[in-house]
């Protein structure tokens, strides 16, 4: 069994001389699911794009811990999975491409049996030569989560993860969630009423404004 | 680190067959540049020293018009995020330096092997020389432009500003290239070129030093 | 408020004693200058073309040295002086290429010459062109002060190229230059003691000059900044 952990110290981010959040203190290092929340413009992707090491803090840190080791800067990517609306993959290519692309890229095993349970899982597994701009915004979003969870990592991060989804799409998500929850920390930024029921701890981002 | 980033070039080159974003341009970019000089010449005799400084004006023009897109298509399709999301700052910027460093290359012996076809005052006495100082300038080249199109991504600004940011840059290296082109034609031995070989030698080394250096600024918002 | 005084006495007395001391040919008061072969009365101008020429580069140094600063430390204040010093930077590099141009129509015949000096100068206006272009492209601060520190950073690297190339490619004009047949620099061997004394002190009152610009000029963005805010918010 491996155990991941993470922790935040002091983070502060601002933007210029606009402040997003200041003395932000987290650990989570125990498996589960854990909810972010604020109103829109409060800062929850530019939290979540730092927890991922995407941007940078302006003070304060962010330690990984895996088997009480702290993860390597370059190698961080690998043991994060990320999904937000403003991720976009290749359209050029078809989704199984897309797949062995990333694999190839992220210096890993292509993991056929994986990636073909999460295909089934979300209900892409007939469509997965197409090319991905023949899809549907929601059969992207669905594609997001493959491409989140396909090299097992410790460390979910989803950013809205139910918007452009119908009900069918935003069950396998909560069923997926639930499951990646008992071995991973999953962290849900989001303002869903149904998606934050999940979470078993919430951090309300207006308490870090000064 | 070395089959990732050979991963990723190999991403980009089979998107540029797909998409032929780049290659296309390029390629109309040479014919252009070139006949624009061969009209403007017309019947006039010119020197062979006046063809070595207009060989990197349209080399300098090409590079301009193309070599952006490796960050640039990027960015336009908002596939950024999830680059940054598999691969670290050098696997990606290694990435993209090996794909301009293989387009630099074909785009410069295309228009190498079309100059030397059409104007006839293009004459290399010292092959050798020539040789050695194109593989280096291309290099140079590829740094350079790899870097300023990473910085063009971010700020938005795409085109225009391209190749106002790469000139300065480059300048330098272009000025070196000319006097060594000119050397070649003049024949003159690899002794007597000994300077200008070492300045574009370092300027390769510096810049690719740099330019790995200050990328994750760039790449990290 | 005594040394904005004195700055000013000082650059009073520079700028009266460089354009109305006479030149003769045996200077014997103390208010005359030596006449110098080749330059005469043209030699006056020494004492604006220089300084400016010199601030250029003192104003960039100090520009790259706070890009730098904000890459390491990212505080915006790095950023915002080091955009007021490439400000000022480029308007004396404005006024030494003019200065530098006039001078050159009168000592060497036109305007331009293409000398390792005055291709120096271009090329540094090309890279801030470049700069304050880039900076005006991009609407969000941290990015705009990021991406500019990173450039500066990259053309700062170019310089040293410059210098190596740039005297194999063309001949030298100007005094002090590889190839120069005036003997020699003109300041150690052809002003007297009074011109090498006007010549530091428009020097120094330049070098004053420009860092109190450079505070003024960065306390300006600095309030603009707020001013902005407030009215946004307001």
């Amino acid at each position: 069994m491996i155990s991941y952990s993470l922790e935040a110290q002091q983070l502060n981010k601002s933007f210029g001389r606009r402040l997003i959040f200041n003395d932000l203190n987290i650990k989570f290092d125990k498996p589960g699911v854990y909810g972010i929340s604020g109103p829109n413009g409060s800062g929850k992707s530019t939290l979540v794009k730092i927890i991922a090491g995407i941007l940078s803090a302006s003070k304060g840190k962010i330690i990984h811990l895996l088997d009480g080791k702290t993860i390597a800067e370059e190698n961080l990517h690998n043991h994060i999975g990320f999904v937000s609306p403003y991720l976009v993959l290749y359209e050029e290519f078809s989704t199984l491409e897309n797949f062995k692309i990333f694999a190839d890229i992220r210096g890993i095993e292509f993991n056929k049996e994986r990636v073909d349970y999460l295909l089934n899982k979300f209900l892409l597994y007939k469509r997965k030569d197409d090319l991905l701009k023949t899809y549907s915004s929601g059969m992207k979003q669905r594609m997001k989560f493959i491409f989140a969870l396909m090299h097992l990592p410790q460390l979910i991060i989803l950013d809205e993860p139910t918007s452009n989804l119908d009900e069918e799409g935003k069950n396998s998500v909560y069923e997926i969630v639930r499951e990646e929850s008992k071995t991973n920390i999953i962290i849900v930024a989001s303002n869903e009423k149904n998606d934050l029921e999940l979470c078993s701890e919430i951090i309300l981002l207006e308490k870090y404004k000064n | 680190m070395n089959s990732k980033s050979y991963s990723l070039f190999l991403k980009d080159l089979k998107s540029e067959l797909r998409t032929r974003y780049a290659i296309n341009a390029l390629a109309m970019f040479i014919i252009v540049a070139i006949s624009v000089i061969l009209f403007s010449v017309g019947q006039e005799k010119i020197s062979p020293g006046l063809t070595g400084g207009l060989f990197w004006v349209v080399i300098f023009f090409t590079a301009m018009s193309g070599l952006s897109r490796a960050f640039v298509s990027e960015e336009e399709r908002g596939t950024t995020l999830a680059l940054q999301l598999v691969a670290s700052p050098t696997t990606v910027f290694s990435g993209k330096l090996i794909f301009n460093i293989i387009l630099v290359f074909a785009m410069n012996t295309v228009i190498a092997v079309l100059y030397s076809a059409l104007f006839e005052e293009f004459v290399i006495r010292n092959f050798l020389l020539f040789l050695t100082s194109f593989v280096f300038g291309n290099i140079g080249l590829a740094i350079s432009s790899t870097i300023i199109a990473a910085i063009i991504a971010k700020a938005g600004a795409k085109g225009t500003l391209y190749p106002v940011l790469s000139f300065p840059i480059l300048l330098p290296l272009i000025l070196a290239s000319v006097q060594l082109t000119l050397f070649a034609i003049d024949g003159i031995s690899f002794e007597s070129a000994k300077f200008e070989l070492a300045i574009v030698v370092s300027y390769d080394v510096i810049m690719l030093t740099a330019s790995y250096m200050l990328f994750d600024f760039i790449w990290k918002e | 408020m005594v040394w904005k005084i004195f700055l000013f006495l000082l650059l009073a007395f520079v700028s009266v004693a460089g354009i109305s001391f006479p030149i003769v040919e045996n200077p014997t008061k103390w208010y005359e200058f030596p006449l110098i072969p080749g330059l005469e009365e043209n030699a006056k101008i020494i004492f604006f073309h220089v300084p400016t020429a010199w601030l250029t580069v003192i104003a960039f140094l100090m520009s790259t040295l706070y890009s730098f600063k904000y890459l390491r430390k990212k505080d915006p204040d790095d950023d915002l002086k080091s955009y007021a010093s490439a400000q000022l930077g480029m308007i004396f590099c404005i006024l030494a290429t003019i200065t530098g141009s006039v001078w050159a129509k009168f000592a060497w015949g036109s305007f331009w010459n293409w000398d390792p000096r005055e291709t120096s100068i271009f090329a540094l206006l090309l890279i801030y062109g470049a700069w304050f272009a880039l900076r005006s492209s991009i609407e969000s601060e941290e990015k705009r002060a990021t991406l500019s520190a990173v450039y500066s950073m990259i053309a700062f690297l170019t310089v040293p190229f410059f210098i190596f190339i740039m005297p194999r490619i063309m001949t030298g004009l100007h005094p002090g230059s590889a190839d120069d047949s005036n003997a020699g620099p003109v300041v150690d061997f052809k002003m007297n003691g009074n011109m090498l004394l006007i010549f530091f002190l428009s020097l120094i009152g330049f070098t004053i000059l420009y860092f109190w610009m450079w505070r003024v000029g960065y306390k300006s963005i600095l309030l603009k900044d707020k001013l902005d805010k407030q009215l946004i918010r307001g």
